[in-house]
């Protein structure tokens, strides 16, 4: 009998395999093991995990219906709430959220929630169970910027409720940062991410690829010429920071955005795509969070010896603990406590190193995380041929400057009232990291969901 | 997707085509770029806008092939199509969207070098259009390099040189820069020179002499060109800018070039290394450094 305190074990590719490869690492559960996990689900009556949930999907109810082995079911009650099931099973930061609630976690482990919802979700798929399209259309028209998750689901819960929904996006392809930023053996692109999209095409929402709002055209025109009664912004973050440090110029220093959209959503990690990509030796990635993993994990897998260089100790490192676990499993190298000088470079201009000063923690800074402190005289170099600045983002002017009224705050993100995602803007609605800055997924879509819901009672209300 | 209408082989490799994107016609003005992506594993490519008609939803652009992608499109004919073709991106020019009675007060010169001189056209013809007169200079490697002569000669007084001396002037731009203020007897307010790296920083230094405000068009590396990957920065003065979003258009005296050259060559071998394995096909067995095949 397994331990009902414990999660029942999810079977991962091994991790000197997968170093090698850009196949999924977390293989799922199949449907046996899907229901002993659900067993463990004590279907408390006030749940908690639903409190922790930004789009509140009824779990023990689905969770319920896994027990009973009605996957289709179950599937059902997950899309009343979310329009992203197999991509928020994969990517929710689950263990500050559901299952940082849940019951389960006080004496054990607590459910396998997310593992769940996967399994549901690509059970739903894999059996070509896909979500109904609304019997009537009430004939308004919506515009959506942005294709990644706040706007998908915007633009899916405003179709299901029968409105005429145009998605507008910038790049070539259809999935936000679900495509150019989360790398395939995370999120696997045509396998997940496609049919998610073409879920929300099911519903009747229109894609529009290749429009710039702010250039091809203005929200204004959007609103004025083109006959749309609202919009939703779901713009996403914006450009790359650097650090300011010298050698920054240098051939061989990337933002992780380039370097993630570079083999993401070029392909460049594919021999049948023409992206190039540089193919470091030694790769050094600056920064803590998910997206310094992915970067990271990513250098591994093109061949490299990777470094992540995070001025702050492992306790601050603000990836998600299991990002963290399999980056290590996979041989990645965490010089923690380490920050940045100057980045050295050859008479060719190409990177050859980085000179790093080893950090300690002082007093508590505004973020409440202990604010880390040069320790004197410790400098030294570290060998590299590439570099990785993996440090945020600031927000995209191109909608703000050429968009009338909109208000924005100091940090440049449009501000929005949280309830409803409405903007100073009469009409305009945002949500997700252009609102938040760069954010999770997961509330990006809780936002995307508020504001079709503050849609349609403005609409209702004109 | 958006079909070609025309191809042109304008001089040696350098090649026009018109395309139709309503939505970049509608809306663009001179200065910008577009992006475009031939098929499902091609690069996104910037390229400037060389001409547009609102009209007929069209705009032309005019490439020069240096990598697998760019190469790909020298065989693409009439009716065929991209996948993919955004814009306009980046700022427009000044000169379009200052104030006009600003404008008109300005002498303006223009330096177009090779390939460049595409994105100065439709500069000179808007000036042209909206009542004002520019110089221009052409410069090309050799008389059979210079492109949009007769185009450009209809919307401004066109100077053209070589630098082997087979047409029109002999020498470089920044000689003929020099020629007409010094023995012409030309004075000039206002500068935009568009071309290779190289001959926009040697105009800058040239025009820094007569204290000649100076404007270049930047075509660094560049991804989404979105603002997104930050590929494209620069540091322009003292500070880091987004050639996508900040640019193209800068001011030359403050662009550091040389830095801007050294990162241009980040790709240029591994695009050197696709174009090797496009043009062996199937025959290709290694050298890439990527497939193995060498190995």
């Amino acid at each position: 009998m397994a331990d009902v305190l414990k999660k029942v074990p999810v079977a991962e590719q091994d991790p000197k395999v997968r170093a090698t490869n850009f196949e999924e690492v977390c293989l799922g559960y199949n449907s046996e093991e899907a229901v002993e996990e659900a067993n463990r689900c004590l279907h408390c009556r006030n749940a908690k995990c639903v409190q922790g949930c930004p789009v509140n999907i009824n779990i023990p109810d689905f969770i319920g219906e896994v027990k009973e082995g009605n996957f289709a079911e179950a599937y059902k009650i997950i899309s009343q709430s979310s329009a992203l099931p197999a991509i928020c099973g994969r990517v929710c930061p689950q263990e500050t959220q559901c299952e940082g609630k849940c019951i389960r976690g006080i004496k054990g482990e607590a459910v396998s929630i997310g593992k769940l919802e996967r399994f549901v979700a690509d059970w739903a798929r894999e059996n070509g169970i896909k979500p109904e399209a609304p019997a009537e259309k009430n004939g308004h028209k919506i515009a959506v910027i942005g294709s990644g998750p706040s706007g998908l689901t915007c633009a899916g819960d405003l179709a299901k409720m029968g409105y005429d929904v145009t998605i507008f996006e910038a790049l070539h392809k259809a999935g936000g940062v679900l495509v150019y930023g989360i790398p395939e053996f995370r999120l696997p692109k045509d396998k997940v991410v496609a049919k998610e999209v073409e879920n929300v095409e099911t519903l009747g929402v229109k894609i529009e690829t290749n429009v710039v709002i702010g250039k091809s055209i203005t929200i204004d025109e959007l609103l004025t010429e083109e006959g749309y009664e609202a919009v939703f912004i779901g713009s996403g973050a914006g450009l790359p920071m650097f650090m300011g440090i010298p050698g920054e110029q240098a051939k061989g220093v990337f933002s992780a955005n380039e370097y993630l959209t570079r083999n993401n959503l070029m392909k460049a990690f594919r021999e049948d795509y023409d992206t190039p990509i540089a193919h470091g030796k030694k790769v050094a990635v600056v920064g803590g969070g998910n997206v310094a993993m992915d970067a990271a994990r990513t250098a591994l897998r093109l061949g490299a010896e990777v470094h992540i260089v995070y001025r702050r100790s492992e306790a601050e490192l603000p990836a998600r603990v299991e990002e963290v676990h399999h980056a290590k499993e996979e041989g990645i190298i965490f010089d923690l406590l380490t920050n940045p000088k100057e980045i050295l470079v050859d008479e060719n201009g190409f990177v050859k190193g980085m000179t790093c000063i080893r950090m300690e923690l002082g007093e508590p800074d505004a973020s409440g995380r202990r604010r880390p402190v040069e320790i004197p005289g410790s400098e030294f170099d570290l060998e590299l041929d590439t570099v990785i600045m993996s440090l945020g983002t600031s927000p995209n002017p191109l909608i703000s400057s050429t968009t009338y009224g909109l208000d924005t705050n100091k940090r440049k993100c449009i501000i929005a009232e949280e309830e409803t995602g409405a903007t100073s803007k009469e009409g305009v609605y945002a949500g997700g990291d252009a609102v938040t800055g760069a954010a999770t997924v997961i509330l990006a879509m809780g936002a995307g969901k508020a504001a079709a819901k503050g849609i349609d009672e403005y609409i209702k209300s004109k | 997707m958006y079909k070609i209408l025309e191809t042109r082989n304008l001089a040696g490799n350098i090649y026009e085509m018109v395309v139709e994107a309503p939505r970049v016609a509608k809306r663009c003005l001179p200065g910008q770029f577009i992006i475009v992506k031939l098929d499902e594993v091609s690069e996104r490519i910037p390229l400037t806008i060389c001409d547009y008609d609102r009209e007929k939803g069209t705009i032309t652009i005019v490439f020069q092939p240096v990598g697998a992608s760019t190469q790909k499109y020298v065989d693409l004919k009439a009716g065929d199509v991209f996948m993919d073709f955004v814009g306009p991106l980046g700022q427009p020019s000044d000169l379009c969207t200052e104030p006009l009675e600003e404008v008109i007060k300005k002498k303006i010169l223009f330096v177009a070098g090779g390939v460049g001189t595409a994105p100065v056209y439709p500069q000179a013809k808007w000036l042209h259009e909206h009542g004002i007169d520019c110089d221009v200079i052409i410069g090309a490697k050799t008389k059979d390099l210079v492109i949009l002569e007769e185009e450009m000669s209809k919307v401004a007084n066109v100077y053209v040189t070589t630098d082997d001396g087979s047409y029109g002037r002999n020498g470089m731009v920044t000689k003929v820069i020099d020629d007409l203020i010094t023995q012409e007897g030309k004075t000039y307010d206002h500068c935009v020179a568009i071309g290779p790296m190289i001959m926009m920083k040697f105009c800058c230094l040239t025009t820094k002499k007569y204290d000649l405000h100076t404007i270049v068009s930047m075509n660094p590396i560049m991804v989404d060109g979105t603002g997104m990957c930050g590929a494209c920065r620069l540091t322009v003065g003292d500070e880091v800018k987004f050639a996508c979003v900040d640019g193209p258009e800068f001011d030359g005296h403050l662009v550091d070039f040389d830095a801007a050259m050294k990162r241009a060559t980040m790709y240029k071998t591994e695009e050197g290394r696709a174009l090797l394995k496009l043009q062996e096909g199937n025959s290709h067995h290694g050298g890439c450094g990527q497939c193995g095949g060498d190995k």
